[in-house]
């Protein structure tokens, strides 16, 4: 599968601090055909690291989305972007200050989960989709999925968000505290002022090296290092994290990692009220999936969403698979993970075309 | 009368159930019933079941189905959210059934309870001349393996219904293939009553 990303340029952009991006650009990519009803627009939303490349080769869900996989490019018209704040294309702070020709660095304006919907949706509406099939996605993603179904509920068919949770709990916020307190001790990092020299690339690895763990299960770093050496003096988790740590560096941004991380800490959907009076009357149709092994997005969060939408008796289903690899099975063990969301979409598609 | 995956208790509850109503389907297997009712009565239809690889085929099918205990899940959805809420084959494994039945009549108009009758003549023979814990087609466990952790028959569940102030509205007794009439608690392989709250 041949893929390419294209770019959106658009000139402003509210955000939720009352702050205005102008211009804002989103890069995005596209697979499959948009149908003539343009009833089968998929959008994938990405996690805190991904970007708008989620297929073909090299893609970060490449095992979900294709012809033939869980979101079918074959029936399906599939788009994703990289988020607001991010460093694949879309506007953040590395990215050049119209006002002062400099880079924003940590003068960026501070971005929320919904700004970054709220830019999605001007993407969608720019590719003429009025009505989404279903937006997707795991971990953050999960989160902009509850974002879409929360503010353009009449959007979107579906949500199937994964693995992800309403609000972030303290031990979440924990862990992003650590990752963005190591690159902040990078004395590189210099107050996010690094573009042009020398990266803040200790401690952006160290703040990657944490994310790997929470996001692998005592099970599976058992099962693929247990504590085997690959040195006489270096386990090999040990060159394993630092390997995934350092090649992070040369991808991301580290005041991306800091902005987004934020947005990700602050996003909280009780804060808009109880959590059941935001899907009330809500008509799209939900799914929600979690993993056993995941504790850093616990099945509990997912359970207290879903225990929201019947509670106002959404069309909601619910599943926690049987998994291994912690909360990276969303992107690894998608086995079973393929079964429900095909099975889902296509009966989501079925019902759209007979409701249309 | 309907083949529904080859369940009889399946084929009479999609006879009872009204086309376009709210079905909730407690204890959905993986989800025949409600796919079923979908497309031959175009139900709304909502499932809740326990065992993962179950929920995961009901979905895949196009069910939205919940994974969770049945007794609990009940508690979560408002009042009257459903026409009908179905409990099939399901009753005698629940360690509360009055309080399953109760949330039943609270989150539905009707309930529809379908159970294998201990009253059935088999299981009274088997019982009777073997003297240990009755082993038959519809009960067909060892006793240290059964699911079954309460036994009851037509009359246990129509006295029940009557402490309870509920309404039988419908009730349909089987063996095999037939419909039975004559002393349904002595020759009923399966009852399937539909009951509402009545009128207090």
């Amino acid at each position: 599968m041949v893929t390419e990303v294209a770019s959106c340029t658009f000139d402003r952009l509210e955000l939720d601090s009352g702050a205005t991006l102008a211009p804002v650009e989103v890069a995005y990519e596209t697979y499959g055909e948009l149908n003539g009803a343009r009833s089968n627009a998929i959008l994938i939303v990405h996690a805190f690291s991904g970007d708008a490349h989620a297929a073909g080769e090299g893609g970060w869900w490449s095992s979900m989305i294709g012809p033939g996989k869980a979101f079918d490019t074959d029936k399906y018209f599939v788009l994703c972007s990289n988020v607001l704040g991010g460093c694949r294309g879309t506007t953040g702070p590395g990215c050049i200050n119209p006002e002062t020709g400099c880079p924003w660095a940590m003068s960026f304006p501070q971005v929320t989960i919904a700004d970054m919907v709220r830019l999605q949706r001007m993407l969608i509406d720019h590719l003429g989709i009025d009505k989404l099939l279903t937006v997707s996605g795991g971990s953050m993603g999960g989160m902009q999925a509850l974002e879409w179904a929360v503010s353009y509920p009449e959007r979107v068919a579906s949500a199937i968000p994964i693995a992800t949770t309403a609000r972030h709990s303290a031990q979440q916020i924990a862990f992003n505290e650590v990752g963005r307190q190591a690159i902040m001790a990078d004395p590189d990092w210099n107050n996010g002022n690094y573009y042009g020299g020398r990266l803040p690339g200790r401690g952006l690895a160290v703040a990657r090296m944490v994310g790997h763990i929470t996001y692998m299960s005592d099970e599976s770093m058992r099962e693929k290092f247990g504590r085997k050496l690959r040195t006489p003096d270096q386990f090999e988790v040990e060159s394993y994290l630092k390997y995934r740590g350092y090649k992070f560096v040369d991808r991301f941004d580290a005041n991306s990692y800091i902005y987004i991380t934020r947005a990700m800490d602050t996003f909280d959907l009780t804060q808009r009220g109880a959590l059941p009076t935001l899907f009330e009357s809500n008509e799209a149709r939900f799914l929600l999936i979690s993993f056993t092994s995941d504790w850093l997005y616990p099945p509990y969060q997912s359970l207290e969403i879903v225990k929201a939408l019947r509670g106002r008796n959404c069309d909601v289903a619910y599943c926690n698979l049987d998994a291994r690899y912690g909360h990276d099975s969303f992107l690894v063990e998608v086995e079973q993970q393929t079964e429900v969301v095909r099975g889902f979409l296509a009966s989501t598609f079925r019902e759209a075309a007979a409701n249309a | 009368m309907a083949n529904v995956y080859g369940r009889r208790d399946f084929a009479i509850i999609g006879e009872l159930i009204e086309p376009k109503t709210r079905v909730l389907d407690l204890g959905c297997g993986e989800g025949e019933l409600l796919a079923w009712l979908k497309e031959h009565k175009q139900v709304d239809g909502r499932g809740v079941e326990m065992e993962g690889a179950r929920v995961q085929k009901a979905i895949a099918r196009g069910a939205s189905v919940y994974q969770g205990d049945l007794e609990s899940a009940v508690e979560d959805y408002p009042n009257l959210a459903f026409d009908y809420v179905v409990l099939s084959q399901t009753l005698q494994e629940t360690r509360y059934p009055l309080a399953v039945l109760r949330g039943m009549l609270r989150v539905g108009k009707r309930a529809i309870v379908a159970f294998p009758n201990f009253g059935h003549y088999s299981v009274r023979l088997a019982w009777l001349l073997s003297g240990r814990a009755p082993r038959t087609d519809r009960f067909p466990y060892d006793w240290y393996d059964s699911p079954n952790i309460h036994f009851l028959s037509v009359l246990d569940f129509e006295a029940l219904a009557q402490q309870q102030g509920w309404k039988v509205e419908r009730r349909i007794c089987v063996a095999g293939e037939r419909q039975v009439t004559w002393l349904p608690n002595l020759m009923a392989e399966i009852a399937v009553f539909e009951v509402s709250a009545g009128s207090h």
